[in-house]
């Protein structure tokens, strides 16, 4: 018996409603309603095997900023992203960090990068006064 | 009144609107130490640095990048082209002047302030309003309850979460499906957070399907449509909230109540373009969508004052506002490259019908268009098998069917100008029209 499902492409943000039918062996025998081969693309890996790609964030020592966006380069098996974002939770990268670096080399073994997608530069040299030390400066100024 | 400094075109706003802007007019012909892209934060890119995930520039850059990543292409190429960026600086005020300027325009007097350099003026022929939109805080939604810590927009987590580096809470319940609300709803998820649902108070969500699809049904959290909060617990901090079904008038039905314990609510309700500087200039705004009213050169009622981006409407993609910033700096450009201008000719108005919330533009100057017009819009309910509906002076002129059209998804058509001029046309109105019941396909 063959089996339609109805799914929305995510593929862009035209979100086409796409129908796939397949096999009662799961083999996709008609794609219908993808505007463009993206969405076909789509719509047959997303029966057999979903994929994703993971965004999230890692820490950065000594940067201007506490993390880094980053990004698996390209898509990874839907079931393994809690896996990924594990491992990027648990990496860190070291001030100055540029558009593309790769933070973590071949992720999970899936053949697929973590890369940042925004400069991070290094903290500032001097760092910020102490607010303790401004109210004693402040104090001692009104003494004087 | 005397400027501290002039320049030729001022745009307000280094986010995707402004940046677009400035490299279009640097490519249209002014030089671009006369453009000056004048930012609040202490980096340019505007929202985009805060939004990580993908999905944007596949219009744009025919391939599919994160927030930083699309914003850093046009900060680079506004940097390539030497555009001067006057970063950690706040417009104010902007006033018309009497007297022209180098350009022999008159002059807009901007007062503009940073630490460095403290209160001064800009004076500028051109002026390009890319300020962009603010979220609806909890003020302006009347949720009853207590005032605890916890409740943030979901902008504000997004921004502790992704540049902070900071989490707002570990259970969240989300009042709205926005865009912004739906990426939270994954991200929260994704950082190890258990967000109970996402509750709409319309019927349909406001946000694109395919953020419904990859950030709620991939991490199985519930929508409630046609619900939405009704009372907030905790002294100190969230510690629960209760959500109820609304009828048809939008009012809880009691009975429904559901209670979610969470220390943490989000609010994706809705985004209002902020104009406080284009209203105290004097800018005519629309009471539909908060923004200018503006032609095709997308130029308010001032001349000289141009409009693009999410200030001018709320946009779901940030590849049509590159577009239409491209349009504001072009028409910038050549508003201060030509010496006379003629501001009569035809002007064609633009007229929304049936289903139709709004037009940008909401009226055309044939003399000015170009080839193609782009004309944006959204609707104000969700539409099956329907058909958008372009008349020229009452005339049925083009019927596009449409699947589906939702309130979350701005539509567009585009008029070309020979089709304008050969029908002589002086209105056009835009509507929509729903398909007899028994042609109706599926669903």
């Amino acid at each position: 018996m063959n089996k339609t499902t109805e799914l929305t492409c995510i593929r862009c943000p035209i979100g086409c409603l796409v129908s796939v039918t397949a096999d009662a062996q799961g083999n996709v025998m008609d794609i219908r309603g993808n505007g463009c081969p993206n969405g076909s693309r789509y719509a047959a890996s997303e029966l057999v095997n979903p994929v994703r790609i993971v965004t999230s964030t890692v820490r950065v020592e000594g940067g201007e900023l506490p993390v880094a966006p980053v990004k698996t380069k390209t898509d990874i098996p839907k079931g393994r992203v809690f896996d990924c974002m594990e491992a990027i939770n648990r990496a860190s990268v070291k001030a100055p960090v540029r558009i593309g670096d790769v933070v973590i080399a071949d992720v999970l073994g899936l053949g697929v990068d973590v890369v940042a997608t925004r400069d991070v530069g290094e903290a500032a040299a001097e760092p910020k006064q102490d607010v303790e030390e401004a109210a004693e400066q402040i104090r001692g100024e009104r003494e004087v | 009144m005397t400027a501290d400094r002039e320049v030729k075109i001022a745009i307000i706003g280094g986010g995707p609107a402004g940046l677009a802007a400035a490299v279009s007019a640097a490519e249209s012909g002014v030089s671009p130490e006369d453009i000056l892209i004048i930012e609040r934060d202490h980096v340019p890119g505007g929202i985009l640095n805060q939004c990580i995930h993908n999905g944007f520039g596949l219009h744009t850059f025919r391939e599919e990048l994160t927030g930083p990543e699309y914003a850093g292409r046009f900060v680079d190429m506004a940097k390539e082209r030497g555009i001067p960026f006057l970063l950690d600086t706040m417009a104010v005020d902007i006033s018309r002047g009497e007297t022209a300027g180098a350009a022999g325009k008159e002059l807009k007097y901007l007062s503009v302030m940073n630490r460095e350099d403290g209160f001064f003026t800009i004076g500028a022929s051109a002026v390009v309003l890319a300020m962009g939109c603010r979220e609806r805080p909890r003020g302006a939604l009347n949720i009853p309850g207590f005032r605890p810590a916890g409740i943030y927009t979901a902008g504000t987590a997004q921004r502790f979460v992704n540049i902070e580096g900071r989490m707002p809470g570990r259970e969240a319940v989300i009042l709205g499906s926005g865009d912004i609300g739906l990426i939270m709803a994954r991200r929260m998820t994704l950082e190890g957070a258990k967000v109970r649902a996402v509750v709409e108070l319309m019927p349909y969500s406001g946000g694109l399907k395919r953020n419904i699809v990859q950030c709620l049904d991939d991490f199985g959290i519930p929508l409630k449509l046609s619900h939405t909060v009704v009372d907030i617990r905790g002294r100190e901090r969230v510690e629960a909230v209760t959500i109820a079904e609304v009828g048809p008038d939008r009012r809880p039905i009691p009975g429904t109540e559901e209670t979610f314990a969470c220390d943490t609510l989000l609010l994706s309700c809705g985004l209002i373009p902020e104009n406080e500087l284009s209203h105290g200039l004097g800018v005519e705004l629309s009471g539909v969508t908060g923004g200018p009213v503006v032609n095709e050169s997308l130029e308010t009622n001032i001349p000289g004052v141009f409009a693009c981006g999410n200030v001018l409407h709320v946009h779901d993609l940030v590849d049509y506002v590159s577009e239409e910033a491209g349009t504001a700096g072009r028409c910038s450009a050549a508003y201060v490259m030509n010496p006379a201008e003629s501001r009569g000719g035809r002007t064609v108005s633009v007229r929304c019908r049936y289903g139709v919330r709004y037009t940008v533009p909401a009226s055309i100057r044939t003399e000015y268009m170009a080839e193609r017009q782009i004309i944006r819009f959204r609707v104000g309910a969700v539409y099956r098998d329907a058909c958008v509906a372009v008349d020229f002076d009452g005339k049925a002129f083009r019927r596009q069917k449409k699947r589906i059209l939702a309130p979350g998804e701005m539509e567009q058509v585009v008029l070309g100008k020979s089709d304008m001029e050969a029908a002589g046309v002086s209105e056009i109105t835009i509507r929509i029209e729903e398909e007899p019941q028994g042609t109706r396909q599926g669903v």
